[in-house]
């Protein structure tokens, strides 16, 4: 087993003809994912790199039964790929795009409320359950399958990190980039719950950065609802404060934006902190190792 | 993207919130004019983009024209210095001359995104004046907190909870409550990240009036902000941040070491000045060099380092993915043949196009450290930038 994205994932591709869209959907198919539908309005009818393009989604649903959507659609237009997805009635989004306006974001969320739909991203590497399906734009080959799922809200750190745990041997159940934008469709806690139900995950490494509350949540999710080991990483420790946080903006969540108090939330719930980035993949060996 | 408090008080004027009168100028010559418009005692306020200016001398009572004409020319062509700047300050090339307003109360606005019921939330508070900070950490009961649903925005009930909250009375409710959706309506029309009035004051004659205010704009939605784009003003940023910008290098943030990094990734980024403290040395600056298509943002960003004087050692982190590792490398030997680089590189690099980027590196002969991973790469800046390695 795995989370989110598996063998039976029939995946649909939003903006599949752009650039961006056609690189990283040749690099699905090539892992092994079945790409069944991409969609581009006003080429429906065609087809790109072997995969019929629709015009809408709602019948590129209805012609191919796809169940997941990954989307590469340009940020001024990405809000309302993701609504015409969710009406769509389709279960998981992965949106990459990076640059999407925050109010764009609130009615998207706005919209998810009720709904059964859910989004990961956007601005996000996306998702792979090593050897069974990607739908996402990270490097398919450092991944290794296994027991360890990894999330994240970094792409390329998660690259490193997933490339030390194939390094020592250790594969991954999936890999899940929740995003770096302020309005994250999924957030650590959600994901965790997916683990902590998966009966193929061992255990879980997080990896979170400065800014919001998303890593504090995680923490009391540990805390109450987790009974397998998280190995905990937060990027931005040696970050000058100020730098992206507005000062009204720290008011809601207090000094919980700094990785120190990330670090300590999670570290009082139970989660194992990794010393260095570095030591991420070690980390996960010496707790695997004692179990 | 910050703006000045006068440009932000130019919108709120177009919003119809009141704000006192007055107007910004460029030379103190224009400053005593405009207070000889306004007529008897004003207020002085250089516009920069950084909290704590009255503490800092940046905010002076004149009683005269001629008086205003003399604190402008002490404030204008210099820097502020204030606890949100750092120790070079934020130069001053505009003061803000405003007629003084009599207030009877001081209280708090403001409208920002609350990233954990993912809606807009307007706070208000009776205690303006002071940095709502202070408020939240002292008496958080002062701070009342409306979210505003999208799906209906801002609707009169809303602000007669805060304004009824804030023991307003009279006509006041009224004022409050076309102020409050004006704001909002501001908010929302021009994609901010935060609206703030503080203080909104009460003046003596029962008026509401923004005394102070802070627009900051969402980024992400500048593109559909023609107007607001103009407003920017580079010459508040940080040189070397402004210098990146122009160079198409729009991730690079100083910090106070002397390791020069660049990296791909903003989480990566983070991750290496981390690891970079953690071996006992401190990075010069956060660099996410993005997805690069070309060699041009890494030239640029060695350009960057040279012209950094604090700079020891520079450390290249790359794991390619989207970005390809043959295209950094390329930039690398590009920017060494440019110009002298008088301080020694680390690289380590991993990720797609691995082997080609490290046969360009190898057979174009520009010396530099190789790290086999990410720890030995911070390691060696380290060392490098102590003279340890060469």
């Amino acid at each position: 087993m795995s989370i989110l994205v598996d063998e039976n994932t029939r995946l649909l591709v939003q903006g599949i003809t752009g650039s961006e869209g056609s690189f990283h959907t040749q690099r699905c198919i090539e892992y092994g994912t079945k790409v069944v539908a991409g969609v581009t309005p006003g080429k429906g009818g065609s087809k790109h790199l072997g995969v019929p393009v629709f015009d809408t989604v709602e019948r590129a649903v209805a012609e191919t039964g796809a169940n997941a959507s990954l989307m590469f659609v340009p940020p001024a237009f990405a809000a309302d790929a993701i609504l015409e997805a969710i009406d769509a009635g389709i279960p998981l989004i992965v949106c990459i795009t990076e640059g999407i306006p925050v109010l764009d974001m609130v009615r998207v969320h706005r919209y998810l409320k009720g709904r059964s739909a859910r989004l990961i991203g956007p601005n996000c590497p996306g998702v792979i359950s090593p050897g069974k399906c990607k739908a996402g734009i990270m490097v398919g080959e450092i991944h290794l399958p296994g027991n360890v799922g990894v999330v994240s809200r970094s792409g390329t750190l998660t690259y490193d990190s997933v490339s030390q745990l194939t390094a020592l041997g250790i594969g991954q159940s999936t890999c899940v980039g929740i995003g770096g934008d302020p309005l994250p469709g999924s957030t650590f806690a959600d994901i965790l719950k997916l683990f902590q139900e998966d009966a193929d995950t061992r255990a879980v490494v997080l990896i979170g950065e400065i800014g919001g509350m998303m890593e504090q949540d995680a923490a009391e999710f540990i805390k109450c609802g987790m009974s397998k080991p998280v190995v905990a990483f937060v990027a931005g420790s040696t970050a000058p404060l100020g730098k992206r946080m507005g000062h009204a903006g720290a008011i809601i969540t207090g000094t919980a934006g700094r990785a120190s108090e990330k670090i300590k939330a999670l570290s009082q719930a139970g989660a194992i902190i990794a010393p260095n980035p570095a030591e991420i993949g070690l980390t996960v060996k010496k707790i695997l190792n004692s179990k | 993207m910050k703006i000045h408090e006068y440009q932000a008080k130019t919108l709120l004027t177009q919003y119809d919130i009141p704000v006192p009168k007055g107007r910004a100028a460029s030379s103190s010559a224009e400053a005593g004019k405009i207070a000889a418009e306004i007529g008897g005692r004003v207020v002085v306020k250089a516009q920069v983009h950084a909290g704590g200016r009255g503490r800092a001398g940046g905010i002076k009572i004149a009683n005269s024209p001629k008086e205003a004409e003399t604190v402008a020319g002490q404030l204008l062509g210099t820097r502020l210095v204030t606890h949100q700047t750092g120790p070079e300050g934020v130069p001053v090339s505009k003061v803000l001359v405003e007629e003084t307003i009599e207030s009877a109360r001081e209280l708090y606005l403001s409208i920002l995104i609350d990233a954990v019921s993912r809606l807009p939330v307007m706070m208000a508070s009776e205690a303006g004046g002071m940095e709502i900070e202070e408020v939240a950490q002292s008496a958080p009961e002062k701070i009342l907190k409306i979210h505003i649903d999208p799906a209906i925005g801002f609707q009169p009930f809303h602000s007669r909870k805060l304004a009824y909250g804030m023991n307003l009375n009279g006509v006041q409710i009224t004022e409050a409550t076309r102020l409050m959706a004006n704001l909002y309506r501001l908010f929302i029309d021009k994609d901010c990240s935060l609206a703030e009035i503080n203080p909104l004051v009460v003046a003596g004659d029962g008026r509401l009036l923004a005394l102070d205010a802070k627009l900051v704009f969402d980024d992400n939605a500048l593109y559909r902000h023609k107007d607001i784009q103009e407003l920017q003003d580079r010459e508040q940023e940080d040189p070397l941040e402004a210098q990146a910008r122009e160079w198409g290098i729009s991730n690079y943030v100083k910090m106070d070491g002397n390791i020069g990094c660049l990296v791909n990734g903003a989480g990566l980024a983070m991750a290496v000045n981390d690891l970079i403290q953690y071996c006992g040395g401190r990075a010069a600056n956060f660099l996410d060099i993005g997805t690069l298509n070309n060699p041009t943002r890494v030239v640029n960003s060695f350009k960057i380092f040279t012209a950094d004087p604090r700079i020891r050692a520079v450390l290249i982190n790359i794991f390619g993915g989207m970005t390809r590792v043959d295209v950094v490398a390329q930039g690398i030997v590009e920017a060494c043949k440019q110009t002298d680089i008088p301080f020694p590189i680390v690289i380590r690099l991993a990720g797609t196009n691995l082997e080609q980027g490290q046969r360009i590196l190898a057979e174009s002969g520009i010396s530099f450290i190789q790290a086999k991973d990410f720890y030995d790469g911070a390691r060696k800046a380290v060392e490098a930038a102590k003279g340890v390695v060469k």
